[in-house]
């Protein structure tokens, strides 16, 4: 098990080092540099600043010298806000990343647990049509006119009632997050679902189903016990890969709802071409999604004990 | 009660009867028995035929509507979709030196308040064209304000759109701002110059829908400007979906989209998957060492984070002057997704390669390149037809997310994505904008989502045990 | 089969409790107005900041040595008055003027301000806008030490400016940020961290900050050591949302969160139907095509850039592509606000007007190909904002149209269009230019030969020596008859394509009132914002 653990964390941290290098080859690729700006400076200046950040060293010298402060977990000072370190920056908005992606991923996962264990009882009736129907359009349309929709209805729900009822955008209390989670959510909500109810269909057809209903067993016991314990195994699964792609995956509803989130950062710095938040935060969220697949990993080993740990 | 008694006949070997050996149902290869199942799921015929409809959208489409996708027409700018209209021929624009007062003098001071302006009108027909507007002056005011509304102002602070300032000499306004055929409430306040007084006269005017001859020609209504004399009615072109916010026809940008969103959709797909194919086939086949690293150099793959690399990808393949953006997006989603194919075929050649069959095969004599062909091959085709189907909205939506964020297809190439995006904008005062290009992608994303679904069940071998 | 849906209450249960804070943006009983920023204000340290957004915050914590009023005229600030003749310049300091922390504001705090932002160790990229001071440029460039700069402290409350040249706009010039006092003890007591959170700042103008979350949120109180806060009645500016997105920030506004937020082409007609009160307002920014005139680039020929200036029609630009009420046809380079001698430059030197004409244009493009054999397509550079976009794709439209001249149109992210623009690697630039000062010059010097950002390396020696004399003569109608040349030459050799002077709409809660919007300057301006009840 410590083996097993141990092997995979080293892989892991060789992964990080490969997205840190594919992000420094492909960053570097980029036209233009961080220091350009809408006013030209003159060639002294311009070689101050370049001094200030190291980019008057070779490409490949830059490339060790980010290796080797990475290790020390310095990711240096942001080129757009030349008063803020990178790992500040990390620090102050990925738990906002973090919060919004968990609140999503708690309304995907007990949605798609329970929208699917009702179109699966219901099967081919009133409720399984109508709920498939909103799962279909919930992975059918983009998550942005979703995000601009959910605003608007907010807008008119506040309206309607003539007072501030849910806050449209921004962040702060739960209220805040409530529509921009669930937007966030509603896709994985709809692969959850359609998952649920497939395991569901099939592990009605089981044989221990089939002999707990034969014993007798109440239909409510059976549920619960039986069909959704096994049921719910292939939603934990992808549960891992969702969390993460969640988090990352922010940006729409973060520029929409206007929250302070990492992602929005990112998209931001990429314009910019701030290499250092960049590197951080594509370094930070590589290691992030690594260490959550990880421990997806590990946790499953102990929730199904068919899967035996080599 | 009489029992049975065997005679010698009975002993005798039946005839052989060609009938025993006659196979009474078809045989059924895997891929005739899978599209009969298919052909029995009907939501799964249903999106097959929406996606060949599609497909005839995106070719045929054009060769139907031949309009094209890129002709600005900037006085049917976002058009919601209606029959075809009428326009009055007008003469082409001439300046209007306006109402100027001779002897004017700027007050000294500012007033408490002023009267209402009068004589509020306009001196000629209102038009598309151009509206212009007069009033008398205001003694004391230093300038006007002139503001125009769509519904009827309820007070002072319902005047509507700010179209403009003039001095306090300047007695008119001349309006030429994105003007329609409907109904507009014009007022008028008065200025010290820098504030207005809360006092304002009210204009309603209609502006007719007018076109001057040179235009005409220019949107091939009429080929010469002599066919027509000023205050004959023409017909003007006819848009069914509407027009976007350059005056471009909906339908025509639609179906040029539906090719960059099909492309990228259908294509990137099909690349990675090959791609994964190729790769994991390679790495299943042989096993061992090879094996092992290059599913090692695949998860590193894996792990990248999509959507960023996705950002930073495209950013760095660059695109050059009068580029779409769709290869340089192409390759992204191809560099960054085939991994998981790769995986899956890895997975399906490896549990295959035990399989008894080709334990048979390979008994028989079967080659290697006869295994993988005959078998190997054939057997993981089913998963890797699935996958292809489940990516390719899966593509759709990368596409739409990245015209989103700004870093879609570069203008004027249009995608349903960044149609979506400029729709969203103005998703209140113009819904078509945002309807039909969403529509297209729901019913494209739902189409390749139920025909996955539906080749999942025709595919699965469990499920054909069960029938 | 039932299924108890009690698991999933508690989560909602504690939701519910949480409650809504009940806020508004405009509140009369506590002064306090609530706004939303496009971003976060990406640098606080004056010497450095280049941004509007941290202009606009900057305006409200620091102050000058003078400031406009609502009507653009200089005003004092920390300094009640001044005297300047051709050499020098001298401003006596306000008693009054202190420092957040109390202390008096001196003529040091500016002379170690202005000394920092010369310094090239600093790398400020507004050093250039220090130009007028004597020994400035030679400073910035690391030929002589920043003590060598022309500013001095004669005592505590004077301060003198000994200049390079003759500069008629000095006094105006010291509104600006890069110019705000800085004290010295403070900065070094801070060090690095200068700046960088709401404690690392110490402030001389009517507010000061007392939250800074970034990218989410900024407090501004007033301050009450701010020598006029008895003028002050706002108590607090809170920016509580930082969003670049229009939608958002109008459904913000109509929600009754934000009581300020400008509008765009694609949300006035929703504020319109929501019978919002929409205002108009012109930012002096120009905007226009500037060409490549590098040798080898097709557009380095006249009678091509004629054509294209013939076939442009600015109306069509404003009212029908812009289609947002407070953008003017763009006619020249020189904005209508600029002052001439008496009047306006514009009322005294008026445009020469090339007007919509398809003839002329035709005329002139066969000379242009008669020199140049063909029309290579041509590349035309725009930045990735949909405007931008938008812009672009009607130029194509036009020209292709019109002309028979293909373009490709180039979008490119904000630093990859400033890379190619300085490389050179295109033939049309969609660009702007906004005032750093309230002269002429700040417009006329754009296309010198010298000037960096002089993209498509325009070079005319008589355009050059007409920028010379405008920048060394303090005699008014000499330097704008200058410029009123440079006009024509702009013209003449279609040296640039006008496309509009930027006005923008935006929203303000009609209880708010007093709220300067101002070309030069601090902008929008709170400071003496009131709310009615």
């Amino acid at each position: 098990m410590l083996a097993y653990t141990l092997k995979r964390l080293f892989a892991g941290v060789v992964t990080v080092w490969f997205i840190a290098t594919a992000t420094f080859i492909a960053m570097h690729q980029v036209p233009g540099d961080p220091l350009m700006n809408d006013k030209a400076v003159s060639a002294e200046i311009r070689a101050n600043l370049e001094a200030k950040y190291g980019l008057d060293k070779p490409v490949t010298e830059q490339y060790f010298i980010f290796l080797g402060n990475m290790l020390r977990g310095d990711f240096g000072i942001s080129f757009t806000q030349q008063n803020r370190r990178v790992n500040d920056i990390i620090r102050d908005h990925f738990p906002i990343s973090a919060t919004l992606g968990l609140l999503a991923i708690f309304f995907a996962a007990t949605g798609g647990v329970l929208w699917g264990a009702l179109t699966a009882i219901y099967r081919n009736r009133l409720p399984d049509i109508v709920i498939m129907f909103l799962v279909i359009l919930g992975i059918s349309v983009p998550s942005f006119v979703f995000a601009a929709l959910g605003q608007l209805f907010l807008v008119n729900l506040n309206s309607l009632f003539g007072q501030s009822i849910i806050p449209v955008a921004g962040w702060g209390t739960f209220w805040h997050m409530l529509m921009p989670s669930m937007v966030l959510g509603l896709g994985t909500m709809a692969l959850l679902t359609r998952l649920m109810r497939s395991s569901m269909l099939e592990v009605v057809n089981e044989d221990y189903i089939k002999t707990a209903r034969a014993k007798g067993l109440s239909p409510t016991r059976i549920f619960f016990k039986h069909q959704l314990r096994n049921a719910i195994l292939p939603v934990i699964t992808v549960l891992g890969p969702q969390i993460a792609a969640i988090t990352t995956g922010g940006f729409v509803v973060e520029l929409v709802f206007a929250i302070p989130g990492l992602g929005r950062y990112f998209v931001q710095a990429v314009q910019q071409l701030d290499y250092t938040v960049i590197m951080g935060t594509t370094v930070f969220y590589g290691a992030f999604l690594v260490m959550m697949v990880i421990i997806v990993d590990i946790l499953y080993g102990f929730i199904d004990p068919r899967v035996r740990l080599s | 009660m009489s029992l049975f008694e065997p005679t010698a006949a009975d002993f005798e070997p039946l005839a052989r009867q060609e009938k025993a050996e006659q196979i009474t149902r078809p045989s059924l290869s895997y891929w005739q028995d899978a599209w009969v199942r298919l052909k029995k799921n009907t939501r799964a015929i249903i999106s097959l035929g929406i996606i060949v409809l599609l497909g005839l959208f995106t070719m045929i489409g054009p060769l139907l509507w031949s309009v094209n996708p890129a002709l600005q027409n900037l006085n049917q700018v976002s058009q919601a979709p209606s029959w075809a209209k009428s326009a009055v021929v007008i003469a082409p624009y001439q300046s209007w030196d306006g109402i100027r007062l001779d002897n004017f003098t700027s007050p000294d001071q500012t007033f408490t308040s002023l009267p209402e302006p009068t004589g509020f009108s306009t001196p000629d027909t209102p038009t598309t064209q151009r509206v212009r507007l007069a009033w008398d002056q205001v003694p004391g005011a230093d300038g006007y304000n002139v503001y125009r509304n769509n519904h009827a102002p309820r007070d002072f602070n319902d005047l509507g759109l700010p179209l403009g300032s003039t001095y306090g000499d300047e007695l008119s306004y001349e309006d030429r701002l994105s003007l329609e055929p409907r109904e507009y409430y014009y007022s008028l306040v008065p200025t010290d110059g820098y504030d207005e007084y809360e006092v304002y006269s009210q204009l309603i005017l209609t502006p007719v829908l007018a076109l001057t001859p040179d235009e005409a020609v220019e949107r091939g209504l009429i080929t010469d400007t002599h066919e027509v004399n000023i205050g004959d009615l023409v017909t003007i072109e006819f848009h069914p979906l509407g027009t976007d916010y350059l005056g471009r026809d909906m339908l025509a940008r639609l179906m040029e989209g539906a090719r960059v969103s099909l492309f990228i959709g259908i294509v990137a797909p099909f690349l990675f998957v090959l791609v994964g194919i190729i790769y994991g086939g390679f790495a299943g086949y042989f096993g061992g060492r090879v094996d092992g690293l290059l599913m090692r150099f695949a998860e590193f793959v894996v792990a990248l984070p999509f959507l960023l690399f996705m950002i930073l990808f495209k950013i760095a393949f660059g695109i050059g002057p009068g580029e779409s953006g769709i290869m340089p997006m192409l390759l992204a989603l191809v560099l960054l997704s085939w991994p998981s194919t790769a995986r899956l075929v890895r997975g399906q050649v490896l549990q295959i390669r035990e399989e008894g069959y080709i334990e048979a095969a390979r008994l028989l004599g079967a080659k290697d390149h006869y295994l993988v062909l005959r078998h190997i091959i054939p057997n993981t085709m089913g998963v890797i037809l699935v996958t292809l189907t489940f990516a390719v909205p899966a593509a759709i939506f990368t596409e739409a997310f990245l015209s989103f964020i700004g870093m879609g297809v570069a203008p004027p190439t249009p995608s349903w994505g960044s149609m979506c995006n400029e729709g969203v904008k103005t998703m209140l005062s113009h819904p078509h904008e945002l309807i039909f290009p969403a529509l297209l992608i729901s019913i494209t994303v739902l189409a390749f989502n139920l025909l996955g679904d539906g080749l999942t069940e025709a595919l699965d071998s469990k499920m054909r045990s069960r029938d | 089969m039932k299924i108890s849906l009690s698991k999933y209450f508690p989560a909602l249960f504690i939701a519910c409790c949480l409650g809504v804070e009940a806020s508004d943006a405009v509140d009369f009983e506590s002064q306090t107005l609530t706004i939303a920023l496009t971003q976060e204000p990406p640098q606080l340290n004056s010497t450095k900041a280049t941004d509007q957004v941290s202009g606009m915050v900057l305006g409200h914590l620091m102050q000058g040595l003078v400031r406009y009023d609502r009507r653009g005229n200089v005003i004092p600030g920390a300094a009640e008055r001044w005297e300047m003749d051709e050499k020098t310049a001298t401003f006596w300091l306000r008693e009054d003027a202190k420092w957040s922390d109390g202390r008096p504001v001196t003529a040091h705090d500016f002379v170690f301000a202005w000394q920092r932002v010369i310094d090239p160790k600093t790398a400020s990229e507004y050093a250039f806008i220090l130009a007028p001071i004597l020994n400035a440029a030679e400073i910035n460039e690391g030929k002589l030490p920043v003590t060598q700069l022309g500013v001095v402290a004669l005592d505590d409350r004077t301060l003198q400016v000994n200049l390079a040249r003759p500069t008629a706009y000095f006094v105006k010039l010291t509104a600006f940020v890069t110019f705000y006092p800085i004290r010295q003890d403070f900065l070094e007591s801070r060090g690095d961290q200068y700046a960088a959170e709401a404690k690392d700042l110490l402030y001389n103008g009517p507010f000061k900050l007392t939250e800074w979350t970034h990218s989410a949120s900024l407090k501004m109180v007033k301050n009450e050591h701010y020598w006029d806060s008895e003028n002050v009645t706002l108590n607090a500016i809170h920016v509580d949302y930082i969003t670049a997105d229009t939608r958002a920030r109008l459904n913000l506004y109509t929600d009754g969160k934000i009581g300020f937020t400008r509008l765009d082409g694609e949300t006035y007609k929703d504020a319109l139907s929501k019978r919002l009160r929409i205002r108009r307002f012109t930012t002096g920014s120009v905007f226009f095509l500037e060409y490549n005139h590098r040798p080898g680039s097709p557009t380095g020929n006249r009678n091509l850039r004629k054509a294209i200036q013939s076939v442009f029609d600015p109306d069509e630009m404003v009212n029908r592509v812009l289609a947002t009420p407070g953008n003017l046809r763009g006619e020249s380079l020189f904005p209508i606000w600029i002052n001439g001698v008496n009047n306006k430059f514009r009322k005294e030197y008026p445009a020469p007007q090339a007007g919509y004409n398809i003839k002329e244009a035709k005329r002139y493009l066969e000379l242009a190909i008669k020199e140049l054999g063909t029309i290579p397509p041509l590349v035309l550079l725009v930045s990735d904002s949909p405007t931008a976009t938008k812009q672009g794709e009607y130029i194509q439209g036009i020209l292709l149209n019109k002309l028979g001249i293909e373009l490709k149109i180039d979008v490119q992210t904000f630093k990859q269009r400033l890379a190619k623009m300085t490389s050179g690697e295109f033939d049309i630039v969609g660009a702007g230019w906004g005032p750093d000062f309230d002269d002429i010059l700040t417009f006329g010097d754009l296309f010198a030969s010298w000037n960096m950002n002089n993209r498509g390396r325009y070079n005319n020696p008589e355009y050059d020596r007409l920028v010379r004399l405008t920048m060394n003569s303090t005699d008014p109608k000499a330097r704008m008859d200058a410029m009123g040349r440079a006009q024509q030459i702009l013209f003449d050799d279609a040296v640039v394509l006008p496309q509009y002077e930027q006005g923008v709409i935006y929203l303000l809660n009609p209880k708010i009132k007093g709220v300067a919007r101002r070309v030069i300057g601090l902008d929008p301006d709170f400071t003496y914002a009131r709310i009615v009840p």
